[in-house]
């Protein structure tokens, strides 16, 4: 018995996609010019599809950071957090964070997975629920099974589907509520301020995962809780360095007084070596930075609102009726078309991320675009315009608005 | 065995997800007979669940493969509840 078997299927659905001179799972950046610029098969490619928001990648006092850190400490800790993988700069990225949130507690670990892991499987106990949206990320369901915890799943983003679901648990148990401000595949807002006031009521801990709404949400960009003015709501708030902070990384921030024993408990925080001092050095630089971004994040917004209109304009189908984050799904009538759109437009220049059934909700074909705040409005409209010509290449019926 | 209201109940919530118009069975397996992707599973719990007015949780359903054993774990979580 091989071992493999049980892929079969999927390696046969995989090779029945007709690519013809690229994969979406195998790009290759040879060359990464800027935040929005790469070199892909010889091609000057622009970046739409890289969840760098705010365009941290490349910032100056975070690479300068990076490199003194480097200079200083080495190349990496070799060790955990609880051993001798706990250096200044993580203590104090950590005491920066907790500051940015304005929290009494900050727990750093080594990517924004594991947070979530770690935090859901170590809160949710033998006795405990877990209660959580159905389109939730791949860590949330991950820390789940990993947990013991009973899962208890609700309707995305449907309060009414969370509070049925609060009411039939017993109402001493030990509840925690897990939802995402902003999901990732189709960009979309949770109505935050009702799902934890419906958690709150029904005695639930709760946990907001901002991992893609931290560094443009919010006048202080620490995400959509600080602007839904609902943060004394969330009892632990996750976030990564990933995406908006251009590095790697997770975090979670509370004000729970025995938030410090994770450290002792928490597997995915201990069991691994700790983040690299450069990064922290870059991730604490580039925290700071954003915390005065003002112009940057109004910048994002803008050019995410002028995609989704010319693409709106241009008679696209996109999942969500406004901008409601720097996320623009475009939908596509099939996952053959798709398929081909995706190949099309990064030949055409455009990288964006290609997502089919069953990794996206509602059985959705999605060109998933990310903009970055430091896109110029020229490259905005070209993404636009490279849109439009590849669709009139597959002769795709969209019709201008 | 399940409870056979329980199970006349759950055939009632299976036939709109029966898209292939198939003999429901009591042995009939979601993933293979109904072919069912994970998110129509999900439907149908949610339908299940408000039905019985239960929690079906997630961690319950990989032993959950035909529709008799969904029944009988409906009976098994109301006689828990009560």
């Amino acid at each position: 018995m091989d071992l493999f078997d049980k892929f079969d299927a999927l390696i046969a659905q995989k090779s029945s996609l007709p690519f013809e001179k690229a994969d979406p799972f195998k790009v290759v950046m040879d060359k990464v010019l800027s935040e929005t610029v790469a070199i892909i098969e010889g091609r000057e490619t622009i970046l739409a599809g890289t969840n760098n928001y705010m365009g941290m990648t490349f910032n100056e006092e975070a690479i300068a950071a990076a490199k003194e850190a480097l200079d200083n400490y080495g190349t990496g800790t070799t060790g955990s957090r609880v051993l001798n993988g706990t250096y200044s700069g993580h203590k104090g990225l950590e005491k920066t964070i907790a500051d940015f949130y304005g929290m009494d507690h900050c727990m750093v670990f080594s990517t924004g997975y594991q947070a979530n892991l770690g935090m859901i499987s170590t809160l949710g106990g033998v006795d405990d629920y877990v209660i959580i949206d159905a389109d939730s990320h791949a860590s949330i369901y991950d820390g789940c099974a990993m947990g013991n915890a009973t899962i208890v799943r609700f309707k995305h983003n449907d309060i009414e589907s969370m509070e049925k679901r609060l009411k039939r648990l017993p109402a001493e148990a030990g509840k925690l509520v897990v939802v995402e401000s902003l999901y990732s595949m189709l960009g979309d807002a949770a109505p935050l301020k009702e799902l934890l006031e419906t958690a709150k009521k029904y005695g639930c801990t709760t946990l907001v995962d901002e991992a893609h709404s931290m560094g443009f949400c919010g006048e202080k960009g620490r995400g959509l809780c600080e602007e839904l003015g609902v943060e004394h709501l969330a009892d632990f708030i996750v976030g990564t360095f990933s995406k908006s902070v251009g590095t790697v990384g997770g975090y979670c921030v509370s004000n729970h007084p025995k938030f410090d024993v994770l450290r002792l408990v928490c597997r995915p925080y201990m069991f691994t070596a700790s983040l690299p001092p450069s990064v922290v050095a870059s991730a604490t630089a580039s925290i700071k930075a954003l915390e005065r971004s003002g112009n940057r994040r109004a910048h994002l917004w803008e050019n995410a609102r002028r995609l989704h209109a010319g693409l709106k304009a241009a008679g696209f189908t996109l999942a969500t009726e406004t901008a409601s984050s720097p996320i623009i799904a475009v939908c596509l009538p099939d996952p053959l078309i798709a398929t081909k759109f995706w190949e099309k437009l990064l030949l055409n220049g455009v990288y964006v991320n290609m997502a089919l059934p069953p990794a996206t909700p509602a059985g959705y074909n999605l060109m998933r675009v990310s903009v970055c705040a430091q896109h110029t409005t020229e490259q905005i409209d070209e993404i636009t315009r490279r849109f439009i010509a590849t669709a009139e290449e597959l002769g795709l019926n969209v019709k201008a608005a | 065995m399940a409870n056979a209201q329980t199970l006349d109940r759950i055939f009632e919530l299976v036939a709109p997800f029966n898209k292939k118009g198939i003999e429901l069975q009591a042995d009939t397996t979601f993933a293979t007979d109904l072919d069912l992707d994970s998110l129509t599973v999900m439907d149908l719990v949610a339908e299940i669940e408000d039905a019985f007015d239960i929690i079906l949780p997630l961690n319950l359903l990989p032993e959950l493969e035909t529709i008799e054993q969904v029944a009988a774990a409906v009976d098994r979580i109301v006689a828990d509840n009560d």
